[in-house]
């Protein structure tokens, strides 16, 4: 369990003015989603949660302690975070990546013991890449990358996600693969937040929506109240039209008379 | 080992052998051949005379001196490379052999006996490192990128004072000059400031070894994984810095060692930091041990700056690996 609070929290993107500070409370077992457009500040937000990136004002908490003044190493066994960005500067496997989860475990003479490299090939099992587990990462496709970097922060076994972008590059099936995994992690009592430009995953998956405005405005709230049409027409700067699809709802841009339209298919 | 698997660690005995290997034929080949029968019993501590002087008092010494100046480029050319997230990274690539090389040819050209030239060289060394990593700091704190940009530039304004003391030396020092520059090992006195430096560095580097594998995954990264990266990156700076100061000092600016061992290892040996470390210095001590045997023998009573002879051993080796590699 991990309980992760902002306090008066300002982060710091430059050249934009303070806006407004942000107060939340993210409790284990809530799958947070931040959504805004694109410079809002989403992965700004992620990095700063996890202490990456230092706030202009105020302080973020986890389990009670400030965050700044706690050693990376126990931060790193509460929260894992993943990237948005890879780096792979130098080849490694894919069972040598999702290993690098483990490294907040261990002593540093300590290697990788059994239990660790069976928690390692259960999560690439979990993201359906085990197969690829001798493959160099730098040889595979995108989305087979995401998924590691996934499974990676599965390894790192964290009562607390911070997911950037977490179905980037994948396809469908996997999308759903993923969030059905946080989904599963929340249940179990993990404290799950993403930053999504997909409203419509952010509408089935998430239980509470944090909308941030590029000009440092923010609200927050339960799915269910922050699902607000006009809001979200505010939020993107587009009109949007809702429907539902099994109950939850689902939102496409409004297509303007001037777009290009294939009548006859 | 802890750490270090077995698979690794038998490759680290077999590189020891190498190395073991490599220094005896250090020791045996020469002016005076010396059978291993003599060997044995000059090392027992009897022995005749002349090979107990030819031995004890110039090979030694001078192998000791080329196993660890290999071993010296090798590891900070690994850490290098971890530290820059750079393939390309060398120990020089910072300019380091540039300071190191506009303070020896200062010294030589004022005529600085042996001991001055090696103390011009260190002071080059720590010199340029300073100069490198406070202009790199700039106004918004230093990134690998920039620290990489300041090194290049600052080595090619190195390298033209160089060209410059070039010009000005009187032509009986020339040759003395080049060999410094290709890297030489007749320099080499005592190997034991080198050892001294070698063994500690490698010792505290070992525990290292999990975590810069992480750092090779990106500074971000590896603070998400609990790395405290600035600490470690400028722990890295410094000690990759003074294991470059002190081989230039030991034997010139020896060539390609740093950059071609560690890769050559990451290419048989996968990259495992934990272990290409201590693969390094065996590795690079063994290779350095070698090329100096060939560079006093083959044109013997002529020397060849080593140098030549560790790209010429390395450069085919390098480039057969690199084609076989997946």
């Amino acid at each position: 369990m991990a309980m992760l609070e902002t306090r008066d929290l300002v982060i710091d993107i430059p050249g934009r003015a303070d806006g407004r500070s942000l107060s939340l409370c993210l409790a284990p077992g809530q799958r947070w989603g931040i959504l805004g457009p694109n410079g809002a500040g989403k992965t700004t937000l992620l990095h700063t949660l996890a202490g990456l990136h230092p706030p202009r004002a105020g302080r973020v908490y986890l389990d009670g302690a400030p965050l700044a003044t706690l050693k990376r190493k126990m931060v790193a066994r509460r929260l894992a975070l993943v990237f948005q960005e890879r780096q792979d500067g130098f080849p490694a496997t894919v069972l040598e990546t999702a290993l690098i989860g483990r490294h907040p475990f261990l002593a540093p003479w300590q290697r990788e013991g059994t239990e660790d490299l069976r928690l390692a090939r259960e999560a690439l099992a979990a993201l359906a890449v085990d197969h690829l587990a001798d493959r160099l990462v730098t040889t595979l496709s995108g989305g087979e990358r995401q998924r590691v970097a996934i499974a990676t922060a599965l390894t790192q076994t964290p009562a607390l996600w911070l997911a950037d972008e977490p179905t980037n590059h994948l396809d469908l099936r996997h999308q759903v693969a993923v969030m059905r995994l946080l989904a599963d992690q929340a249940r179990r009592g993990a404290t799950v937040v993403m930053g999504l430009h997909d409203l419509n995953l952010a509408a089935r998956w998430c239980d509470h929506l944090l909308l941030l405005f590029p000009d440092g405005q923010h609200c927050a709230g339960p799915a269910e109240v922050m699902l607000e049409p006009r809001a979200l027409e505010r939020l993107y700067g587009q009109p949007l039209t809702m429907t539902r699809v099994g109950g939850a709802p689902v939102f496409v841009p409004t297509p303007d008379p001037g777009d290009p339209v294939d009548h006859d298919r | 080992m802890p750490g270090v698997s077995g698979r690794g660690l038998a490759a680290l005995m077999v590189l020891a052998g190498l190395g073991l290997l490599a220094v005896a034929a250090a020791l045996a080949v020469g002016s005076v051949p010396i059978t291993v029968t003599q060997l044995l019993a000059v090392l027992t501590g009897g022995g005749d005379p002349l090979h107990r002087e030819l031995l004890l008092s110039l090979r030694l010494p001078r192998a000791l001196a080329a196993f660890a100046t290999g071993g010296l480029l090798s590891l900070a050319g690994a850490l290098m490379q971890v530290l820059l997230r750079n393939p390309l990274a060398d120990p020089y690539v910072l300019g380091l052999s540039g300071g190191a090389a506009v303070g020896a040819l200062g010294a030589m050209l004022v005529g600085a006996a042996a001991f001055g030239v090696s103390g011009a060289a260190f002071a080059g060394a720590l010199l340029s490192t300073l100069l490198v990593f406070g202009l790199a700091q700039g106004v918004g704190g230093w990134s690998p990128t920039r620290l990489l940009l300041t090194g290049v530039v600052v080595a090619a304004g190195w390298s033209a004072v160089v060209t410059f003391l070039l010009t000005l030396s009187p032509a009986d020092q020339l040759p003395g000059m080049l060999y410094w520059l290709m890297g030489d090992l007749s320099y080499a006195r005592s190997p034991l400031p080198a050892w001294l430096v070698l063994v500690p560095a490698l010792l505290a580097t070992l525990p290292l070894g999990r975590t810069l594998n992480v750092l090779a995954r990106g500074p971000l990264q590896a603070a998400a994984l609990g790395v405290a990266v600035r600490p470690l990156e400028i722990t890295v700076y410094v000690l990759a810095s003074l294991l470059t100061a002190v081989a230039v000092t030991t034997a010139g600016s020896v060539g390609f060692v740093g950059l071609v061992v560690p890769h050559m290892l990451r290419l048989l040996l996968g990259n495992d930091q934990r272990l290409i470390l201590p693969a390094s210095v065996l590795a690079g001590g063994a290779l350095l041990t070698l090329a100096d045997t060939l560079a006093r023998t083959l044109l013997a009573p002529e020397q060849l700056p080593v140098g030549v002879i560790t790209a010429l051993l390395g450069v085919p080796t390098f480039l057969f690996l690199l084609y076989r590699s997946r």
